[in-house]
């Protein structure tokens, strides 16, 4: 397959209602020729949406889709050369599995042997060159999503969207697809957009990463920026694990059992607050000899994750997560008393009272 | 994964019985079905088949058989044929445009409800009490004739054709639509909205939606419903013995014919060489049907 360079994708102030919902309200966002923007979100947060209007599948009620320079906001999906992988079940049945990928073909009129040829240049590219023949029933979730996705790019569209396609698939079968496309997306060149509610996926795969709420795009930014700084709390709510730890702000930091932590936004007002901490951000060290202090507790459970184990810590008026490498948690088993140390990086913080617990 | 310490754990699930294949006891269930088809299906068309080879005196014979070459049996034979197939294509279309129009709507709309509870229904309703329905309603005598006749329609003015073989398609259809609304709906309700959008992002418009995509998938079905429909109307007597009792125009009412003459001799081996006829030929369709639903089910 050649390679190809993206275009830029531009969606200014899209606004699409259902009835009285409004699914999405004054979205905007670039993509930048041959990135891979993922948007995350929970369900009906209007990311889909979003994407079905850049596909063309549905029309805005207001704002406009720029491909490549050239509004495409009133144009029928069959004429924006836009590839698109569903969620599941999208191949033909009836059709083995380089007949699909020669779907698009068909319908540009490529003759019978070119567009043959082509399909199965296509499904070498996603590794499925020797199933060929097999019919969507013949093979497995993944395989199916991988010639969906040979399907997608055989057409060489000028953009790929690709609409939770890994959902329906199995934890292994999911992570080894994902990089697969990002090899694959990367290969092409291809400008696309990614739809997900999974938070690991879309930080695993995107140049960038739009959170969404309510039919608003929270944030945009690098997978790092919007794990590590979170620009509202709903993203950091949403995006990660978060501690939620009751304090004082105090001269654009805020006091939490007598650890004091900048604040993202030091112009906040004084006066009690949650503090949103990642659980990254908080240390333990351990000493049987150690006196009762605000963040001194006792260790409840640990959950093996690899390469890091995340311990949960009671301190006697709530529970903290911390995140920290296997070595320090086997350390530290359940029962064992720790102190907790609060990593001094600017935090996010919510006025109103919440439950003092992780989310 | 192996998980040190833990012994290794095996058991006999799946496998053979020692010294002998495994045996599995799972075909019980299916044994009142075949008990049933063995002695109200299997046993009569064998007893009838057997049947047409002796007449009446208990000789053996093969005449029966080769009666039905007479011309009266051939001519039953072709239009029983010919009403069957135009009942079950006009059925088969009408049916299969409600069908889609029900599909367009709501999955839990009114219509839907309504077309679905109501055809369950006129699909059983047959025989006698229909064909009345008809002789009441638009036949001579009936209110809607009347009706129209008193507004200058005249729909008999040509003959009165509900007595006849085209009355016979128009009352068959009464329970052939509903039949293939009940019987096509599932392979429409099957077919996946992603498969349709799938087609337009890659180019196409609704008619190559239609054509290479819908069209091909929803084929089988069709075909197969219009097989059962064809097989439903074959099959059909009452209805068409409390219309049409003069001539005896359909193979069913050829074998009560056979069996019940009033001007010329009982010929009970004939009749069952009539209905071995008939048992052939729906045999051959439900072949064909059955073949058709087994590619249909992979596909929906």
């Amino acid at each position: 397959m050649t390679e190809r360079s993206g275009v830029e994708v531009r969606l200014e102030n899209l606004v699409r209602r259902y009835g009285a919902v409004t699914a999405l309200d004054g979205l905007s966002l670039t993509l930048a020729p041959g990135e891979l923007v993922a948007l995350l979100g929970p369900s009906g947060c209007g990311k889909t949406t979003a994407l079905r209007l850049l596909a063309g599948l549905e029309e805005a009620d207001e704002g406009r889709i720029v491909v490549a320079g050239k509004d495409v906001t009133g144009l029928p999906a069959n004429r924006r050369n836009i590839g698109m992988v569903f969620q599941a079940y999208s191949l033909f049945p009836h059709m083995v599995a380089w007949e699909n990928v020669a779907f698009g073909l068909q319908m540009r009129r490529v003759g019978t042997a070119e567009r043959k040829k082509r399909a199965l240049e296509t499904l070498e590219l996603v590794g499925l060159g020797r199933l060929a023949n097999r019919y969507a029933n013949q093979l497995s979730g993944g395989q199916q999503q991988r010639v969906a996705l040979a399907r997608a790019l055989a057409i060489r569209p000028q953009v790929l969207l690709l609409d939770e396609p890994l959902s329906a698939l199995d934890a292994k079968v999911r992570a080894r697809l994902r990089d697969e496309i990002r090899r694959i997306q990367l290969e092409v060149g291809i400008t696309t957009l990614f739809v997900t509610h999974d938070q690991e996926e879309a930080l695993a795969i995107a140049d960038r990463v739009g959170v969404m709420q309510a039919g608003k795009l929270e944030q945009l930014g690098s997978p790092v920026m919007v794990y590590s700084r979170p620009a509202t709390p709903f993203v950091a709510d949403f995006v990660g694990l978060t501690n939620r730890i009751k304090g004082i702000v105090r001269g654009g930091a805020i006091d939490i059992r007598g650890a004091s932590i900048p604040l993202v936004d030091p112009t906040s007002a004084d006066g009690p607050a949650v503090a949103l901490i990642r659980p990254e951000a908080v240390t333990l060290t351990s000493d049987g000899a150690m006196e009762a202090g605000p963040l001194v507790g006792t260790v409840i459970a640990v959950a093996f994750l690899g390469a890091t184990s995340r311990v949960t810590v009671d301190l006697g008026d709530t529970t903290v997560l911390a995140q920290v490498a296997t070595s320090a948690a086997s350390q530290n088993p359940a029962g064992s008393k720790v102190r907790l140390t609060l990593r001094p990086d600017p935090v996010l913080i919510q006025r109103e009272e919440a439950a003092p617990t992780a989310s | 994964m192996t998980i040190a310490g833990s012994p290794a754990v095996a058991t006999n699930v799946g496998r053979p019985l020692v010294g002998g294949r495994r045996f599995s006891l799972d075909w019980l269930g299916a044994v009142p079905f075949l008990v049933y088809v063995g002695l109200f299906l299997l046993l009569p068309s064998a007893i009838v088949g057997l049947g047409a080879f002796f007449n009446a005196d208990g000789s053996f014979t093969l005449d029966n058989y080769a009666h039905l070459s007479r011309s009266y049996v051939v001519k039953a034979t072709i239009d029983t044929i010919s009403l069957s197939v135009v009942t079950a294509v006009i059925g088969a279309a009408l049916g299969g445009l409600l069908s889609y129009a029900i599909v367009t709507g709501s999955p839990n709309g009114l219509l839907r409800r309504l077309v679905v509870s109501a055809s369950g229904v006129l699909a059983q309703f047959g025989g006698v009490t229909l064909a009345f329905a008809f002789i009441a309603s638009i036949g001579p005598a009936g209110f809607v004739y009347l009706f129209a006749q008193a507004h200058g329609v005249d729909y008999y003015a040509h003959g009165i054709w509900l007595f006849e073989l085209p009355g016979l398609a128009l009352v068959y259809l009464y329970f052939q639509i509903p039949l293939m609304v009940l019987v096509f709906l599932p392979a429409l309700d099957g077919i996946k909205p992603q498969w349709r959008e799938a087609a337009e992002s890659l180019g196409g418009n609704t008619w190559h939606y239609w054509r290479h995509v819908a069209g091909p998938i929803l084929f089988p079905s069709f075909l197969g419903a219009v097989l059962l429909l064809f097989a439903n109307a074959f099959s059909a007597y009452a209805t068409a013995n409390a219309l049409i009792n003069q001539g005896q125009p359909v193979l069913s009412q050829q074998i009560g014919g056979a069996l019940s003459s009033e001007v010329g001799a009982v010929e009970p081996g004939f009749a069952k060489a009539i209905a071995i006829e008939m048992i052939v030929i729906v045999t051959i369709v439900t072949i064909l049907y059955s073949l058709l639903q087994r590619r249909t089910a992979r596909w929906l």
